[in-house]
């Protein structure tokens, strides 16, 4: 009656292994393991015929269901941007000013202005809003053409120089290419240029250099050098240059002249990113 | 050393060196007796608390669920009572297997396995699904008969009964798992009404079916073939551990034994395989450890009920270790608790819940991230000052909304500007985060003060409830300092 047991000593088949004495015994496995193995089998046939999965010469076997990843991705673009369309609904219909109250549309547009910004101003304004020599800082407190909300809005929608009527346009002359001015006059308003910031070298290059300014320069920049945001002209008085507080740079400047540009994106992007972009530059540190 | 030894297969060997073995069907018998009471005992405790404890209230005030334990997956939360654990202390989480683990391999080292024989929920449902078995077919021999006739209508009805009563056990355990990720009595609400989310019926059926699978059909195949439990506890168990064994030394030579006869030169075995008859995992006790024993103790109930008959002692088949067996003798030699395995286990334990413990208690109630802006890490202002910005992240722990005030420490004259909130203050709503854009600027005097390019000082975050301070490290970044100051 006694049930054949399987024992490690000698009535079993072994493989033949044997390591310190241990052997490997040969155990038959449960016949349910192997209808186990045959069901997998069946379970990826089947899963051939609905799902995609052999590749042919110029496509692939597209299986009953019709199932594909790229269809499933736009759904859930489509999903999202549906689930986004309320705020930004509302933020192109709010003002800046009630965008900026609303704690959640604030969150909205920030999260949408920092996504633009990457997409569309980073190459030039830098991934961080640091700038670089010609391309300015939008971290800091200098703004050429305003740092209020709605300026920096008028800013982004307009443009610089820009193809668009409401460009802001300003254009200064290169008064060393054009001969109004001679290179020693020139070195003299750039000395006087830079005592402005408290920075020059030569007190009396720069005593000349003031008749200089206050003939050709005080027109846009003012009598005492604050600059006007009405017409995009820096104030020379702050520590902060666009593209070089050193004499050379200055001088390079005052003979050549400068005119950056920044494209005008009303046309490009839709209202509620542009109004979301201002509210996100802004919020970097230098916004009034 | 006939005790060492490890059978090997649950099934019988086909011999001949066929392949595939056929499960040879077990039809375990009642048994009655201590370690079947303890069973039930510890069937009702374990499965009661599976599922009852959803539906146990815990107060945590108007804003926090008051399920007492929930994982809340959505809002990335887990209450355990008066515990709240976050995404980021998941280490709780870890540490409590590391106990769990620790504690098995402790108990395993001392008594074998507990664990499988007890409490593990195979064995628990197991259990449970063999108990209505034998409450529709009757015991061993009912159900002997009734598969003698499969077609029989009275085989039928009963183990479609039986099927029936293990499927609603099924869909009850699937159901009571899903009430540990939802409000218990609003998602039984949307359950039978038919709203409730897809996934909860997707966990149901398949909690439902593995349940039916696992603890009706498979049964013992689980412990043997899939769970690589019985393979790691050769390594666990050493010649102090207390296994279920039978004394050999007693027992043999065992033979059938007629009332009145002399017990004089045979063993107190008398063969009457009621052992074997209780086994759920259908082996043989007294040919010595086998993997497929889960040590569930009923072969000992089963023969010490025996030896009460035939008036021989108890504990022919008990807890006993390999050392006394080797020496034969009964309760003499007293167990060995402070073995060095039994030690190293208890110790680690003891380390870990301490540590965990401390950790618990020091658990801050606010928490504070200064994540410091990297891109670009200083801008310099108009006046030549320099400003730094950092993304301050404020958690509260607490169950009601609180509100902070951001403070600097270390540096002189320094401006502090908060995006989005002007006044300074921070709301933070209840067992929340909320992230705060912080600027921190020097003028020209306040940087040329400064030693060094990286200047570290301290925020201090005020509670403006009740005042509690906290500080919290930052560094405040400059341009390159120079020999050649501008």
């Amino acid at each position: 009656m006694a049930k054949e047991k399987a024992k490690t000593s000698g009535s079993t088949e072994t493989t033949g292994h044997s390591w310190d004495g241990i052997a490997e015994l040969n155990n038959p496995l449960p016949k349910w393991w192997l209808y186990t193995f045959y069901a997998t089998i069946i379970w990826a046939i089947g899963y051939w015929i609905v799902y995609p999965a052999w590749p042919t010469v110029s496509s692939y076997t597209k299986g009953y269901f019709g199932y594909s990843q790229r269809e499933r991705v736009s759904e859930d673009l489509a999903q999202s941007q549906a689930e986004k369309a309320v705020f930004r609904d509302k933020i192109a219909a709010a003002d800046l000013e009630a965008i900026k109250a609303d704690p959640e549309l604030l969150n909205f547009a920030l999260a949408g202005g920092a996504a633009a910004f990457g997409d569309n101003c980073a190459p030039c304004h830098g991934r961080g809003a640091q700038g670089g020599a010609g391309y300015p800082n939008l971290r800091d407190d200098a703004w050429l053409w305003g740092g209020t909300l709605d300026a920096i809005h008028q800013t982004i929608q307009h443009g610089i120089r820009a193809e668009d009527d409401q460009t802001h346009m300003s254009q200064m002359p290169a008064f060393g290419k054009l001969g109004m001015l001679k290179p020693n006059q020139v070195s003299d308003a750039a000395e006087f240029v830079m005592s402005l910031s408290g920075n020059a070298d030569d007190e009396e290059a720069a005593a000349r250099g003031k008749e200089i300014f206050a003939t050709n320069c005080a027109a846009c920049h003012g009598p005492d050098g604050m600059g006007n945001q009405a017409l995009g002209a820096p104030n020379l008085t702050d520590q902060l240059w666009l593209y070089g507080g050193d004499k050379a740079t200055i001088v390079e400047t005052i003979t050549n002249s400068r005119a950056g540009m920044m494209p005008a994106w009303a046309g490009r992007l839709d209202p509620a990113t542009v109004k979301e972009l201002a509210i996100y530059v802004h919020s970097l540190g230098g916004g009034q | 050393m006939a005790h060492m030894e490890f059978s090997s297969g649950g099934a019988p060997s086909s011999g001949g060196g066929e392949l595939y073995a056929s499960r040879v069907k077990i039809y375990p018998k009642e048994a009655h007796g201590r370690f079947r009471t303890i069973k039930w005992i510890v069937m009702a405790v374990t499965l009661g608390i599976y599922y009852l404890l959803p539906w146990l209230r815990w107060d945590r005030g108007p804003y926090l669920p008051d399920q007492a334990v929930l994982v809340d997956l959505p809002a990335r939360r887990f209450y355990f009572f008066f515990l709240e654990i976050w995404p980021q202390e998941f280490y709780f989480i870890t540490g409590l297997l590391v106990l769990a683990a620790l504690a098995l391999f402790l108990i395993t080292s001392i008594a074998g396995r507990v664990w499988c024989g007890y409490t593990c929920p195979q064995t628990v449902w197991t259990d449970l699904m063999i108990a209505v078995e034998r409450f529709w077919q009757g015991d061993r021999n009912a159900r002997l008969r009734l598969d003698k006739n499969p077609w029989a209508f009275e085989s039928i009805w009963r183990k479609g009964i039986t099927h029936l009563t293990w499927l609603l056990i099924a869909i009850a355990t699937g159901g009571a798992w899903v009430f540990y990720f939802a409000d218990a009595p609003t998602l039984a609400k949307q359950l039978v009404t038919f709203s409730a989310p897809m996934v909860a019926y997707l966990f149901i059926g398949m909690f439902t079916l593995t349940t039916y699978v696992l603890g009706g059909i498979a049964r013992e195949q689980v412990c043997t073939y899939m769970c690589p439990w019985p393979r790691i506890q050769g390594a666990m168990f050493d010649r102090d551990s207390l296994l279920i064994s039978y004394r050999t030394w007693r027992g043999e030579p065992n033979g059938p034994h007629k009332a009145g006869e002399t017990w004089e030169g045979r063993g107190d075995c008398i063969d009457c395989r009621q052992c074997v008859a209780v086994c759920p995992a259908g082996i043989d006790i007294r040919d010595g450890a086998q993997h497929e024993c889960i040590q569930c103790a009923l072969c000992i109930d089963a023969c010490d009920e025996i030896m009460d008959k035939v008036g021989r002692p108890r504990g022919l088949i008990a807890y006993d270790t390999i050392r006394n067996l080797d020496a034969g003798v009964q309760e003499a030699a007293p167990l060995r608790l402070f073995r060095s395995r039994v030690l190293f286990y208890a110790g680690a334990i003891a380390l870990v819940g301490t540590i965990m413990l401390v950790a618990l208690l020091v658990r801050p109630v606010l928490e504070v991230n200064v994540l410091h802006d990297r891109n670009p890490l200083y801008v310099k202002l108009s006046d030549g000052g320099v400003r730094n910005g950092y993304e301050v992240k404020l958690l509260n722990k607490q169950y009601v909304p609180r509100a902070f005030k951001i403070s600097v420490d270390g540096l002189p004259d320094a401006k502090v500007q908060m995006i989005g909130h002007e006044g300074g203050v921070v709301p933070v709503p209840p067992d929340n985060i909320q992230a705060v854009k912080l600027y921190v600027a020097l003028d020209k005097a306040g940087v040329g003060a400064l030693s060094s390019q990286a200047t570290p000082f301290k925020l201090v975050v005020t509670d403006i409830a009740d005042g509690t301070q906290t500080e919290h490290d930052a560094m405040f970044q400059g341009p390159p300092k120079s020999g050649t100051a501008k």
